[in-house]
């Protein structure tokens, strides 16, 4: 443990703005959006930290702000350690952060799924596309408020929504997954409920 | 082996008239292509039979796992493991049951990590002869193929035995498992061993002096070092490059320190040594199989102690009106977990499967991230590629071992 704490005050005398993040098991950090990279790079070059496992974010709900966080996790194949590095988005309407595609080339692929899922702008990213949905596809499914069921979009391929003159409709699902949301009632927290789409108030689509 | 075609004299290239100009052909492989292994479209651009560009698309087999996660108790996303890796479901369920584990900083008994670490490896062995039988077909060697199926089969009926479900498992808890090993399991996986390992140098003796096989492997889709950490690749894919790192050793879980075997490692990084790679891994996994078995320990398989967690066995619950309602809860509201966050990754067949999961509290994650090792090592296709003919993808691809519905969960 000693090698952790030596770590940390290595990390924070280097970066005074980097504070210790509440974690359950490795060394954490938030750090202020513009001296992420230059953390992240400190990390990688000075400290070891030679693999970049995973770059994904947090949506804390609309209510929240900052609203976005956007996570690094770094491992180490010669301490055999990992890392884990916070910043938060600067704004919640437009939410961006540096690009750590210049650190490491496996970035790219991680940061075009977290621009997809949540809309965050990697500013110099070489080829910022939608990843696991297609181009063009208007909504960023991991928001907090877009629903488990999906909402009504237009297919991939305007020839087949004009042919078919129909697009995406929302899941059904009664009958899916039993949810129970902590704090809420069972019965407003189960999908069946929540489903905006089909439910009591808003019948099936034909 | 990277070719190049250009003109060797850039200058008389430039004096050609226009319509001697090579042209581009644009060349769409996948999403149904055999070699893309499931749902892999790749958007090639060619110069001949030359690739120069490529562009993987994903997301055909997406469907939304994290955000279904958000959406579910802990434990009922236990089944939704099995379909990331769907070749190896038991290591998944393992990997996602350790990581809540950590969340709530739950020791789980001897026992069950033993029998979690045995199917763990029987679940590598035959992610293995899956991916080494594909390879065998992707380079026209069809014999191996049905070798790897008939043995992998035999692994399947022990799963059955043991999970109920040959696929999808869903073996692991969040504090346990679902069930305790059959009685004579445990001799029927000894005896998979003894019969294993030589038809198993039969079916590597099959590939590993093969002319055919050689000459469409050795040198082809070279990845250096460098590149192989740049790109955060893992697995075997990672230690054909030369680089040792696994988790099983470097970062011991679920008891892995107590076992002896060792990790292989390639020299050249190129589709050959990937495949030697995971030939001897096999091989280091019924190691493993055999000394869990010879040492499987006795007591409990599930964490008694955490009552808010795991759930009283039925004849509790049908007789005890306490456990009746402590099962109700844990149904219903999911295992409890404190607030935090916790980043676990597992050494899987495929390589690091990790899951990095955010929580308020409760039984629901606020967010779960999975990091699938099939995404990342895919992530060097573009550079890969380029400069290879089209023939040679196929190696490439089936060298890299790959499965779509981890990398587009």
């Amino acid at each position: 443990m000693t090698t952790d704490v030596e770590f940390t005050t290595a990390v924070s005398q280097q970066f005074p703005s980097a504070a210790a993040r509440a974690s359950l098991d490795c060394p954490a950090f938030n750090v202020p959006a513009a001296e992420a990279m230059p953390v992240l790079q400190y990390l990688r070059d000075t400290q070891g930290y030679d693999f970049l496992m995973d770059v994904t974010a947090v949506d804390w709900s609309a209510e929240q702000s900052p609203r976005f966080t956007v996570v690094w996790h770094l491992y180490s194949s010669v301490k055999h350690a990992y890392v884990r590095v916070a910043a938060d988005c600067p704004s919640d309407a437009e939410p961006a952060m540096a690009s750590a595609t210049g650190l490491w080339a496996g970035a790219d692929w991680h940061e075009r799924e977290a621009f997809d899922m949540f809309g965050i702008t990697f500013t110099g990213h070489p080829d910022l596309r939608r990843i696991l949905m297609w181009d063009g596809y208007p909504y960023h499914p991991l928001r907090k408020e877009f629903p488990l069921a999906g909402l009504p979009a237009d297919f991939h391929d305007p020839v087949i929504t004009a042919e078919t003159k129909t697009g995406l409709i929302a899941a059904p699902m009664a009958g899916g997954p039993f949810v129970a949301t902590p704090g809420e009632p069972m019965g407003e927290a189960e999908p069946r409920a929540k489903d905006e789409a089909w439910n009591e108030q808003s019948p099936k689509p034909e | 082996m990277a070719t190049d075609f250009s003109f060797p004299d850039a200058a008389a290239k430039a004096a050609l008239p226009k319509e001697f100009e090579p042209e581009k052909m644009s060349l769409s492989m996948g999403p149904s292509h055999p070699s893309t292994h499931g749902v892999l479209r790749i958007q090639f651009e060619l110069d001949g039979e030359v690739v120069t560009k490529a562009d993987p698309v994903l997301g055909y087999l997406h469907r939304g796992d994290e955000k279904i996660a958000e959406n579910m108790t802990y434990n009922q996303f236990v089944p939704y493991t099995d379909r990331l890796d769907y070749l190896a479901p038991l290591a998944n369920n393992m990997a996602y049951a350790i990581a809540v584990e950590r969340l709530g900083n739950l020791q789980v008994p001897a026992r069950c990590q033993a029998i979690r670490v045995l199917t763990a490896e029987m679940a590598r062995v035959s992610a293995h002869l899956m991916g080494l039988g594909a390879f065998g077909i992707d380079v026209g060697a069809w014999s191996v193929f049905m070798y790897c199926f008939e043995e992998r089969e035999k692994l399947y009926t022990l799963f059955e035995e043991l999970t109920g479900a040959r696929f999808t498992t869903s073996y692991a808890r969040i504090g346990g498992l679902s069930r305790d090993l059959p009685e004579g399991w445990l001799q029927k996986v000894d005896a998979f061993c003894d019969q294993f390992l030589p038809i198993l140098e039969e079916i590597l003796g099959l590939l590993s002096r093969n002319k055919i096989f050689l000459d469409r492997t050795v040198g082809v889709g070279v990845i250096s070092r460098a590149d192989a950490i740049a790109y955060g690749l893992s697995g075997p894919n990672l230690r054909g490059s030369g680089v040792a790192n696994d988790l099983r050793k470097d970062r011991p879980y679920s008891g892995y320190e107590q076992y002896e075997f060792d990790v292989p490692v390639g020299s050249k990084g190129d589709c050959y040594d990937r495949y030697l790679c995971r030939g001897e891994e096999m091989k280091q996994s019924i190691r493993i199989i055999r000394q869990a078995v010879k040492t499987m320990p006795g007591g409990d398989w599930y964490a008694k102690d955490a009552r808010k967690i795991f759930a009283p066995p039925k004849d509790k619950i049908l007789t005890s009106m306490e456990e009746l309602i402590n099962n109700f809860m844990i149904v219903t509201e999911g295992p409890q977990m404190p607030a935090g966050e916790v980043y676990f990754e597992a050494e899987n067949p495929k390589g690091v499967l990790g899951f990095y999961i955010v929580s308020k509290g409760g039984g629901v994650p606020w967010r779960l991230k999975i990091r699938s090792p099939s995404f990342c090592n895919l992530s060097i296709l573009p550079k890969l590629c380029v400069g290879n003919m089209v023939s040679d993808v196929v190696s490439i691809l089936g060298s890299l071992d790959f499965v779509m519905g981890e990398c587009d969960r």
